[in-house]
């Protein structure tokens, strides 16, 4: 293993998560694209991190190989000692049913389900899940849940993919560019129900975004450029979701 | 209910339109093998409790005069059970109005009531009275054909003298389910029927007087009929008796059974190709279904769904289907089996009919396409479940496309911007492309399968009745006449042409096989009834000596051109005879063998003769030559190539064609679920794309066009993929169906491809339609924020 640069790591701390020596190569039609190079990540518990960076940075991919939803082409992902990064397609199931939620950028909410049903989807397998219902209020759409995702806003379908996420009570809470498809006032709802989550239920999340006003309400921000992590720093002061500003 | 299984409903919900298309595909496969196995099964039913409720003899033999004594030595064969002895003769008859000769099979029956054996279904009036020698029971189909009742008189030529009867009942009978006149190809309603008489009017009639010529019997369980035959031959061979047949090779039965066969060879040929093929565009829609739903897949994965919970999902999804169309299919399997067996049961006038399908058709066919489904299923949900959910979730890379060698001819320059996205699209996906078209292919082949059959009965019927048989009339006489008779029929009027013919019933042998057929004796200058080699298409000589045998035969027997055959001859003096093969030829009725009619008539050792005679005539003296017929007491049969050619129609043609009708409909509906569900997967797998280029202000007109366009390609590649498909399982087909009593000639016509074709395109022109409309409400903008 390569020696890790001390900058990028909290020593003392035993992590949720961590990455290192991550790469990742992809081959998207005829193109071959690198996008990691030797990446070293961990993820604190209780703590909420935004990783920041342009589009094609590779942020994406490293959130996706942290959430066990893709593999690294050579690194190692360590979740409580387990490396992931060798886990079998079973392992890596079990690893996202127990212990990770996700929140996506287009919300990827089954059409053909309410929002009510479109947690409950999770929670039937999930081992400690907290009620559709009860998840559904953190986020405040107490009152919708039996609307379909087609009869929901944006943020709103957006809210319901955050209930979907935390019902199963994750360890780990994964957002890819969750306002990315909202207008601000929205965005800013559902990154209110983020915080809310981190903060109520102390669940480790880390928040993907291009947008570096969203960096000022984590506890670290994390830029990553050209598949690389560019600098890490801690914010002193979290400002409140609400009080962002762009 | 889990959330899973709500999804499972409402996405069924949403594809309806695909989901009943692919029940439709499976459901028609489904129905074909119910049908066939279910008709098949009535049949044999049906005439296994008709042969039992009425007693059909086992065993039956014909002789010239045999005491009644003799029936106490019989019955005490070994094995044999009960024992009938009756006087049956073929007489003439006069019916008013009617002026072609018709004859009839009088037989006799007890005074007091129905015989042990061989009872007649009473369909209208009563019993002959005793004492009265004037009354007669009809069989239905002959009495319907002359509009005969109760109470109306018909004249029979009995022994040369003309004789009235009343007719008092009306009546079916085991023996003669297929009536059939001597020599007759095909049963003929007007021309011959059967005529049950008290046994006093026909021994007085026929000088037989405590005589009988007619035997039946039945056996003993566990009898084996040969053990029988043997000793009843020998007990009649005094009294002229023609080798006993046993139940098997009795006339109507042996037409009958080999009904059942001809649809058996259909029932398992056909569904096997139309499940084959259902089978193949079910896993091609299903997986191509699944296909779509990439995302979700990759979703579900996201949230620790396993693959198996994924699969199981799928699997599910098909199950229903596949449940929907095995229902579809039986329902419809059922229905049509049992039109089919009415059918058979008024063309055979069963008085009673049993249709219970065993539930051995509907799980068989019902096994098959599900499991054929799930397989469809599982072949595309594990290549979705074996991308990592990252990957599954987004759209798929965007394919590779190519400038490929016809871009570079510079006639793409000629391709507006739609048709390359179009072509280039199919030419992406090369196999799934050619699946498309192989599953179009498929279907059309089916369309030209059934649709040909058409086309062989026609040609069979050519062959048959016009290359291989000239003449109007053939005219049976009751004992054979010398040579030099056959003037006395060219004199008769009207006539142009008279031929000669003797036949003889035999038994062929060679090494260990043998079969019961006939030789036919014919003069080597013959021109109107030809021996006809359906093979080369032309007629070959008479053989001076030897015989000329059909290829069929040849091959029962295993017999070679150069090779001795035994032929036990069944009649007259009965001889045992050795004849050279001289000539192999292919013959699709039957299977003949002919000699010179000279050779035979000296193998048989009898002077030269004759049994038939073939006629050419002059239409307008054909009134005036069938009432001539009427006063030659020699005369035993008329056949007339027109009634002949009519019964052809109806029993052969008609029926079968009914059957294949409903194949054909099955085979449409194929083409329609494959079509629909082709564009419809396109619709889906493309809507960005296609709302992309509305945004970018294409009509909907001209995106229509784009996705259409690749499935009209499609189809184009297809059909004449379809017709080569098509020609194949025809040929296959030919193959395989091939009963003692007919081949099918591999035959299909031109417009056989062009309706086959012509439905694909309704077929894909209506599921078009049914997408159009979907193309129209695209919905762009959501199309575009989100993927679904």
């Amino acid at each position: 293993m390569n020696k890790v640069p001390q900058s990028e790591l909290q020593p003392g701390i035993q992590p949720a998560l961590a990455a290192y020596n991550l790469t990742k190569i992809y081959h998207s039609g005829e193109v071959e694209v690198q996008a990691l190079r030797g990446v070293n990540f961990e993820l604190y518990p209780k703590e909420l991190v935004v990783l920041l960076g342009a589009s094609g940075s590779g942020k994406s991919t490293l959130l996706n190989i942290l959430g066990g939803l893709d593999l690294p082409t050579s690194g190692q992902i360590l979740y409580n000692q387990q490396d992931l990064s060798k886990a079998s397609e079973y392992e890596l199931t079990r690893f996202r049913r127990e212990h990770v939620g996700f929140v996506f950028q287009f919300y990827n909410l089954i059409p053909s389900l309410t929002a009510y049903e479109n947690v409950a989807l999770v929670t039937e397998i999930s081992p400690h899940p907290i009620a559709p219902e009860a998840a559904l209020e953190l986020v405040k759409l107490g009152d919708r849940m039996h609307h379909f995702p087609a009869q929901l806003s944006g943020g709103e379908q957006q809210r319901v993919a955050i209930a979907r996420a935390i019902a199963k009570q994750p360890d780990i809470l994964l957002c890819d560019e969750p306002t990315g498809a909202l207008d601000k006032q929205t965005g800013i709802l559902v990154l209110e129900a983020i915080e809310n989550i981190n903060q109520q239920l102390g669940t480790t999340t880390a928040i993907i975004t291009h947008n570096t006003v969203v960096a000022s309400m984590a506890d670290r921000v994390v830029n990553i450029s050209d598949g690389q992590i560019a600098g890490i720093r801690n914010n002193a002061v979290r400002v409140m979701a609400k009080e962002l500003e762009w | 209910m889990k959330v899973l299984n709500k999804k499972l409903i409402r996405d069924l919900w949403k594809l309806r339109g695909q989901v009943l298309a692919v029940a439709l595909v499976i459901g028609s496969g489904v129905a074909t093998l119910v049908m066939s196995l279910s008709t098949i099964e009535a049949l044999e039913d049906t005439t296994e409790a008709y042969y039992q409720r009425y007693r059909f003899g086992e065993i039956f033999a014909f002789a010239t005069r045999a005491p009644l004594r003799l029936t106490n030595q019989i019955a005490q064969i070994n094995g044999v059970q009960t024992v009938q002895t009756r006087i049956s003769s073929y007489a003439n008859i006069d019916i008013q109005g009617f002026d072609q000769p018709a004859i009839a099979q009088l037989m006799s029956i007890p005074e007091k009531g129905q015989p042990l054996l061989n009872q007649l279904v009473l369909r209208k009036g009563g019993w002959v009275s005793p004492g009265r020698d004037d009354q007669v029971i009809l069989n239905e189909p002959f009495a319907e054909a002359h509009q005969l009742d109760i109470g109306d008189t018909v004249s029979v030529i009995m022994n040369g003298h003309k004789k009235h009867f009343y007719v008092v009942g009306i009546a079916l009978s085991p023996e003669f389910i297929y009536a059939i006149g001597p020599g007759a190809l095909m049963p003929d309603d007007s021309l011959f029927g059967v005529m049950w008489m008290s046994y006093e009017v026909l021994a007085a009639a026929y000088d037989l007087q405590e005589s009988f010529n007619y035997l039946s019997l039945t056996l003993t369980r566990n009898t084996l009929p040969a053990d029988v035959l043997n000793q009843v031959d020998v007990l009649l061979e005094p009294y002229g008796g023609v080798s006993a047949i046993k139940r098997e090779d009795q006339i109507s039965n042996w037409f009958v059974k080999n009904e059942i066969e001809q649809q058996k060879s259909m029932a398992t040929i056909l569904p096997a190709i139309f499940i084959t093929v259902a089978v193949f565009l079910t896993n091609m829609v299903l997986s191509r279904l699944i296909a779509t739903e990439r995302t979700e897949i990759g979703l579900l994965k996201a949230f620790g769904y396993g693959n198996f919970q994924i699969a199981w999902h799928y699997i599910k999804m098909m199950l229903v289907i596949g449940i929907i169309g095995v229902t579809i299919g039986s329902v419809i399997g059922a229905y049509f089996g049992r039109l089919n067996t009415e059918m058979y049961a008024e063309l055979f006038r069963f008085p009673l009919l049993i249709y219970r399908p065993s539930p051995y058709a509907f799980i068989i066919g019902g096994l098959v396409s599900i499991i054929a489904a799930i397989l469809g299923a599982l072949t595309a949900v594990r290549s979705a479940v074996k991308l990592p959910p990252a990957e599954a979730m987004i759209p798929p890379s965007p394919g590779i496309y190519k400038r490929t060698f016809l871009s570079s001819l510079g006639l793409a320059r000629l391709l507006d911007q739609p048709t390359r996205i179009a072509l280039r699209q199919i030419s992406r996906r090369p196999l799934r492309s050619f699946l498309t078209s192989a599953g179009i292919a498929m279907a059309t082949g089916l369309i030209i399968m059934t649709l040909q059959w058409d086309d062989s009965l026609s040609h069979l019927k050519r062959v048959y009745f016009f290359d291989s048989q000239r003449q109007h009339i053939t005219v049976g006489v009751v004992d054979p006449l010398p040579l030099r008779a056959i003037y006395d029929f060219e004199k008769l009027p009207g006539v142009l042409t008279a031929e000669p013919i003797y036949a003889v019933n035999a038994d062929f042998s060679f090494g260990s096989k043998t079969h019961r057929g006939g030789i036919t004796g014919m003069q080597p200058d013959s021109t109107l009834q030809v021996i006809y080699d359906d093979g080369r298409k032309q007629s070959i000589e008479v053989p001076d000596s030897g015989i000329v045998i059909a290829s069929r035969l040849a091959r029962k027997l295993n017999i070679k051109i150069g090779d001795v055959m035994g032929v036990d001859v069944l009649e007259g003096r009965r001889p045992e005879l050795l004849i050279p093969v001289v000539g192999i030829f292919d013959s699709y009725i039957g299977l003949p063998t002919y000699m010179n009619l000279d050779t035979l008539n000296r193998a048989l050792n009898e002077s030269p003769s004759f049994k038939y005679a073939n006629l050419l005539i002059d239409p307008l003296y054909q009134d005036e030559l069938y009432a001539a017929f009427k006063n030659m007491p020699k005369v035993s049969t008329v056949m007339l190539k027109q009634s002949a050619l009519d019964s052809f129609d109806e029993h052969l043609v008609e029926h079968l064609m009914v059957f294949i009708s409903m194949f054909t409909g099955l085979a449409v509906v194929l083409v329609f679920g494959v079509t629909y569900n082709s564009t419809r997967v396109a619709l889906s797998e493309r809507g960005r794309e296609l709302a992309t280029l509305r945004v970018l202000g294409f009509t909907k007109g001209e995106i229509s066009y784009v996705l259409l366009g690749e499935v009209m390609f499609l189809i184009l590649l297809g059909l004449p993929l379809g017709c080569l498909f098509g020609g194949i399982l025809v040929w296959s087909m030919a193959q395989s169906f091939d009963t003692e009593m007919y081949r099918i000639p591999l035959v299909i016509e031109a417009s056989t491809y062009g309706y086959a074709i012509v439905w694909v395109v309704i077929a894909a022109i209506l599921s078009a339609a049914l997408v159009r409309r979907r193309v129209n409400k695209l919905d762009l903008i959501r199309v575009l924020k989100t993927r679904e």
